[in-house]
């Protein structure tokens, strides 16, 4: 335990009481201020800065091939804390060459921007890597509907990422080497 | 000008009163309502901000260069602001005292305009080499006017108080009625030296004329040097009756919410801020006039201008420039000070200000008398 100790306060001298002298010691330091650079961020002009794994608006992102990398488990919808995600799955056509053996794919892909609570769950719960919270962090609209982020809405921000798998290429160069699994 | 006067019929004395008393209006609000743009960029500028600079309009904002330059000082933000409070909607709550309610903005807002018509703010030179105070109305015991009718400005706010029926408010009137009548001694006390020292013997006029007051000091000492502790005591006073800050009892926003004004919006609010900054205007011109020799360039100099038109504008400018160096200073020290407690108000104004003032008349009594004694 640290010891209290009481200091004893020196009684003010007489400027001192008047306070006149700390007035004009105050009065110089905010004039003072008055010349010192600004920190205010003239916002819809200049922008500020993105610090790395910001939490932005969740976005749908393709490969550097341009597929879509969503195959529309569903995880994302379920670990969703305030279920801002609705996902109408879909297949994927067998005449697709560019993404055979993936067999799903979202047909619609909602994410409510009024109830997202920027958790990033869903990017982290992702097997796919396919959604991301980037730096995007200014959403707005005139109704809710509006708020509602479509499918390619979330392609559109989202846009292309780099790829350090490429899993269903892999997955495609096996099966024609014959060991699919 | 007395003959031009006289020879006038009395509606058209009438008509040029009228006009002018319009233009000193228009004059007196538009510096109020400056003085809040420039308490916003003032206060921005000194905490590292930048103050109002998006509002602009249409044809002059889009000059170049210029239109820029005067969106960024933020010279459109009082028309905006003005009109805001005007389409703003009218709420009256439904516990006020409604006659009172919408009586206490005017009560504010009229003092406040009432003591600028005996204000000089300059003088004008006729060809046969008279000089004539600029002022709407030369009253002899002007500066008792003043301080007659600006403690009016009080009851505004006390009535806000009270009308509003609702107990923060209330409290901010108590508030305010008790800090003016404590002020407003020390105020009257912190004058009286100036009237002994401004009344020589042998001088006829009156010594309360403010005009008389101002040329006192023309070549000479500003009253400021001759009796800093009027001036000081006047000053702190005068922050006092303009409720500024460090002394904004009846508004104190941290304990009182808004104080008086809790209870009202829209244009009746905005009244009460524009008597407040009117306040603060005339507050200033009168210090200028009493202590900083009004309309005269600088102590013991003559005015370098000629006595012609120029010299009368030269002048008044220069009345300006020292009223609005001073409405700088109250911005200024608004946003170096905290907020006095309300108690430490009333300690400073009954047990310091007052006593300090009545030594500092007596001292002047007694040197006036003795510098009076060794002139005969
Ligand atoms: S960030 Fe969180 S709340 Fe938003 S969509 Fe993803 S999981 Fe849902
Ligand atoms: S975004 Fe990821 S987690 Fe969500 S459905 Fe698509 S693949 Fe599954």
């Amino acid at each position: 335990m640290a010891k209290t100790v009481v200091l004893e306060r020196k009684p003010l001298s007489l400027s001192e009481r008047t306070y006149l002298p700390q007035i004009a010691t105050g009065l110089k330091t905010t004039f003072s201020n008055m010349f010192k650079p600004k920190v205010t961020l003239q916002y819809p002009e200049e922008k500020p800065v993105i610090p790395q794994n910001y939490r932005g608006i969740p976005t749908l992102v393709k490969d550097p091939n341009g597929r879509e990398k969503c195959v529309s488990c569903q995880l994302c919808e379920f670990v969703c804390p305030p279920k801002a995600i609705r996902i109408t799955p879909g297949e994927v056509p067998e005449e697709d060459l560019d993404r055979e053996h993936v067999e799903k794919a979202p047909q619609e892909f909602e994410i409510n921007m009024l109830r997202c609570i920027y958790c990033g769950y869903c990017q982290e719960v992702c097997p796919e890597e396919a959604i991301f919270l980037q730096q995007e962090y200014s959403s707005s609209g005139y109704s809710r509907e509006e708020l509602i982020n479509k499918k390619d809405k979330l392609y559109e921000l989202g846009g292309v990422l780099p790829d350090k798998h490429y899993k269903w290429d892999k997955k495609k160069k096996a099966e024609l080497e014959g060991n699919s699994h | 000008m007395i003959e031009f006067m006289q020879s006038l019929e009395i509606w058209q004395i009438l008509a040029i009163k009228i006009v002018f008393a319009l233009m000193m209006i228009g004059a007196v609000m538009t510096m109020a309502g400056y003085s809040v743009l420039a308490e916003r960029k003032v206060s921005a500028l000194m905490q590292g901000r930048l103050g109002p600079n998006r509002t602009v309009l249409p044809i002059i904002g889009s000059v170049p260069i210029i239109g820029p330059f005067l969106q960024g000082l933020g010279i459109f933000q009082p028309l905006a602001d003005g009109l805001k409070f005007l389409f703003k909607e009218e709420i009256v709550p439904g516990h006020v005292n409604k006659i009172y309610y919408y009586l206490a903005p005017i009560i504010a807002l009229v003092p406040a305009l009432t003591t600028m018509t005996v204000l000089p703010f300059g003088e004008f030179f006729t060809g046969a080499g008279e000089t004539i105070p600029l002022m709407l109305a030369d009253l002899d015991v002007g500066i008792l006017f003043i301080l007659a009718v600006s403690s009016l400005g009080v009851y505004g706010i006390v009535l806000a108080g009270w009308s509003s029926n609702s107990k923060y408010p209330f409290l901010g009137g108590i508030r305010s009625s008790a800090q003016m009548i404590s002020y407003e001694l020390a105020m009257g006390l912190s004058l009286l030296p100036i009237f002994l020292w401004v009344s020589k013997p042998g001088v006829e006029v009156s010594a309360l004329s403010l005009v008389e007051i101002v040329n006192s000091q023309h070549q000479a000492n500003w009253l400021l040097l001759v009796q800093p502790v009027s001036a000081l005591i006047f000053l702190i006073a005068l922050f006092a009756e303009t409720n500024r800050l460090p002394f904004d009892m009846p508004e104190s926003e941290t304990d009182l919410v808004g104080g008086f004004h809790t209870e009202y919006g829209s244009f009746k609010f905005g009244i009460f801020f524009v008597a407040e900054y009117a306040h603060i205007v005339i507050g200033s011109a009168i210090f200028t006039i009493i202590f900083l020799g009004g309309w005269h360039f600088l102590p013991w100099m003559s005015d370098p201008w000629p006595a012609n038109w120029v010299g009368t504008i030269l002048g008044v400018g220069w009345f300006l420039t020292k009223t609005v160096g001073l409405i700088f200073f109250f911005i200024w020290i608004r946003w170096t000070l905290p907020r006095f407690r309300y108690d430490q108000v009333m300690d400073l104004g009954w047990t310091k200000l007052l006593p300090l003032a009545l030594a500092n008349l007596l001292f002047y009594i007694v040197l006036v008398t003795w510098l009076d004694q060794s002139a005969l």
